[in-house]
């Protein structure tokens, strides 16, 4: 009916598939070629972290991945749509429904309750107020927030504030979670703690995360890692073993 | 989703309150400017339409002097005598009735009381000419006026300074220094077109007043009444030849006396106050434009100020025109909102004002309504940039904003 639909989609075709993908940012001499040809295909209920130096372009490909960037050129599939031929208004429609996002610094609205924080993504999905009440409070609960629902930002620690994050980005049952450095502004024990939340909606619910660490501890959780070198892949495989397991 | 965007609009105003106010400010103060302006435009013009009729049609007041207004009245100029009200009377034709006029300030005393007032000395034909009612009592008959007897009607305020609660007829006041019987009682009129106070008057009898309050035979205004059916100007022509006749001026001379048309008069006064009424209501117009633009400053602001938020509405999935809808509903509300306080405002002070200058209060829902509808209008003109500049915002962008 419409670019965004996923009709007629092939049964093999993996969630989402890449194939000659480029970023280049700029014009001219001050063109800047971010992504230089990236080949990839993740599967739905895949964990994959997204590994490399910086300025390889791991931020450029999640914004791709996640729709709110199109390729210089390129094919990107996302349930078999050509995301790069969509307008500006389907891709923010195929946000809506199938994307959820973790930022590194958390971006949640200030002098706002946590539950209305929560609540943001179902207002643009036009949900009774009652619906979103409860929604709000089932996803709160689930990233260990009962009774948190109206503290504001300022009032949550920043692991309890990336929790709240996590609860907005999963309140919709999207398809894909999206998550940027989740754990760059965290101390090591408020990281683990994301980590074993995102393990779990992975495990549980079956959700895609595609994740960007710099940290190896973290990547340990992924069950795939990419790794990013001046714009293409240059490792592709499963997780080196934590550091912690060496030590006992 | 236009309940949610109106409903996120009364949030975001929530969330500021103190600012949402201070960018409604300008808003509430131009629309109870004009709304308060146009009403008491509107009641003054009704006051002098009022005067019109209180005064008595097809009226014609003749004084002494070139010209009417401030220090008029003629320094100088002879005044006019008995002898010329009657003249008019019965040589111009169209004239129904000629009062002879004197007003002095006297100060009346009756027991405790004393109170200052107009002492206005006329024929029994002042009270139809000017549209005077009598409320009780009677007026002066012929003899009385021919013998220049001690007999008053007076006005409500007077009798409400003077006798409060009791009965005055058949009472006696003193006038200056003489004592008059009160045998009439006139009907409230209540204020005149400046403000001033018609009730506050003690009428006597021509000769009453020449002999014991001013001391001379002169007369100072004639008041002329003309049949319905004559043209006032060719009424006042004649008055003007014969009285140019009677007082011996030669062709060179300019008329040393004046020939008014009440009505015409009133006509330049509420003339004048409908131009000053637009001329206010267009100054305060221009404030509520002002206004506006204090509210596209403000949402100007308040996007830059929220980038981020934007950033990341966009990134859940917010569409163009929902952002774009979310801002331009929450300019409309505020604008609206700044309209509605500006209503109530000016409601109550032009109530009030009104009273304070003596003016009828006429709520003016045109106006209102109006005006009300000229602040969401600006809403939605002044806030439309702002919201377009926040729609059209690259999400990724916008969440690196610092
Ligand atoms: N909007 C932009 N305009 C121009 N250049 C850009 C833009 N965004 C990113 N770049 C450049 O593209 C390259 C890749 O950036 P990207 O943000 O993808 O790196 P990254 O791998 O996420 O790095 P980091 O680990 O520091 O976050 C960088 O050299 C960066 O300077
Ligand atoms: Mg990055």
């Amino acid at each position: 009916m419409n670019a965004v639909s996923v009709n007629g989609q092939n049964a093999a075709a993996p969630l989402i598939r890449m194939r000659g993908v480029t970023k280049i940012y700029g014009q001219g001499i001050a063109a800047f070629q971010a992504l230089r040809g990236v080949d990839v295909d993740i599967e739905a209920g895949s964990f994959v972290a997204i590994m490399g130096p910086s300025g390889s372009g791991k931020s450029t490909m999640m914004n791709i991945l996640g729709c709110m960037d199109t390729p210089t050129s390129g094919d990107y599939l996302f349930l078999g749509t050509h995301v790069e031929r969509l307008t500006r208004d389907q891709r923010a429609r195929l946000r809506r429904r199938y994307f959820g996002f973790v930022f590194q610094g958390f971006n949640l609205l200030a002098r706002t309750s946590a539950q209305e924080n929560v609540e943001l993504p179902l207002l643009y999905r036009g949900e009774g107020t009652a619906a979103r009440r409860a929604a709000a409070r089932e996803a709160l609960a689930s990233v260990g927030l009962a009774g948190w629902e109206h503290h504001s930002p300022a009032e949550l620690s920043g692991g309890q504030q990336q929790r709240v994050a996590i609860a907005r980005a999963i309140v919709t049952h999207p398809r894909v979670l999206l998550a940027d450095e989740p754990t760059g502004n965290l101390d090591t024990r408020r990281s683990y703690e994301i980590m074993e939340l995102m393990r779990a909606l992975n495990a549980e619910r079956g959700i895609t995360v595609l994740m960007v660490t710099h940290e190896q501890d973290m990547a340990a959780y992924a069950g795939r890692v990419v790794h990013f070198l001046d714009g293409r892949i240059d490792g592709d495989g499963a997780p080196q073993p934590p550091a912690r397991a060496e030590t006992v | 989703m236009w309940w949610n965007a109106l409903l996120l609009a009364l949030r975001e105003i929530r969330r500021n309150l103190l600012r949402s106010f201070l960018t409604i400010l300008g808003i509430v103060i131009g629309v109870s400017a004009v709304i308060t302006m146009v009403t008491l435009g509107r009641g003054a013009t009704q006051a002098v339409t009022d005067q019109i009729s209180s005064l008595g049609s097809n009226l014609l007041m003749v004084r002494p002097g070139q010209r009417l207004g401030p220090g008029g009245g003629g320094f100088g100029a002879p005044q006019f005598k008995v002898a010329d009200a009657e003249a008019i009377a019965s040589q111009i034709g169209g004239v129904r009735a000629v009062a002879p006029q004197v007003n002095s300030t006297v100060t009346v005393v009756y027991g405790a009381h004393n109170w200052s007032t107009s002492a206005t000395g006329s024929s029994a034909d002042y009270f139809t000419i000017s549209n005077w009612k009598i409320a009780s009592g009677r007026i002066f008959d012929a003899a009385e006026e021919r013998a220049g007897s001690a007999v008053c009607v007076i006005g409500a305020t007077v009798r409400r300074e003077l006798f409060g609660g009791t009965d005055p007829l058949g009472q006696g006041i003193r006038v200056k220094q003489f004592s008059c019987t009160v045998i009439g009682l006139l009907a409230a009129k209540g204020q005149g077109s400046m403000g001033n106070d018609q009730d506050d008057i003690v009428v006597l009898p021509l000769n009453t007043v020449q002999r014991r309050v001013t001391g001379n035979i002169n007369v100072r205004t004639l008041l002329v009444s003309m049949n319905d059916d004559v043209d006032s100007t060719q009424v006042q022509a004649a008055i003007t030849r014969l009285l140019r006749e009677r007082r011996k001026l030669s062709a060179a001379d300019d008329d040393n006396f004046n020939v008014l048309d009440t009505r015409q008069i009133a006509e330049t006064m509420s003339g004048t106050t409908r131009v000053m009424t637009t001329l206010l209501g267009a100054v305060a117009a221009v404030s509520l434009l002002v206004g506006g633009i204090g509210i596209m400053n403000i949402m100007l602001v308040s996007v830059t100020e929220r980038t981020r938020e934007i950033g990341l509405r966009l990134a859940i999935g917010a569409l163009e025109y929902e952002v774009l809808l979310q801002f331009l509903i929450e300019a409309v509300v505020l604008a609206s909102l700044g309209g509605l306080i500006g209503v109530v405002l000016a409601t109550a002070a032009s109530f009030v004002l009104a009273q304070v200058m003596g003016i009828p209060y006429l709520f003016q829902p045109g106006i209102t309504l109006l005006s009300f509808l000229f602040s969401a209008g600006i809403g939605v003109l002044f806030g439309y940039f702002p919201a377009r500049r926040a729609a059209r915002l690259d999400p990724i962008e916008a969440l690196r904003h610092e």
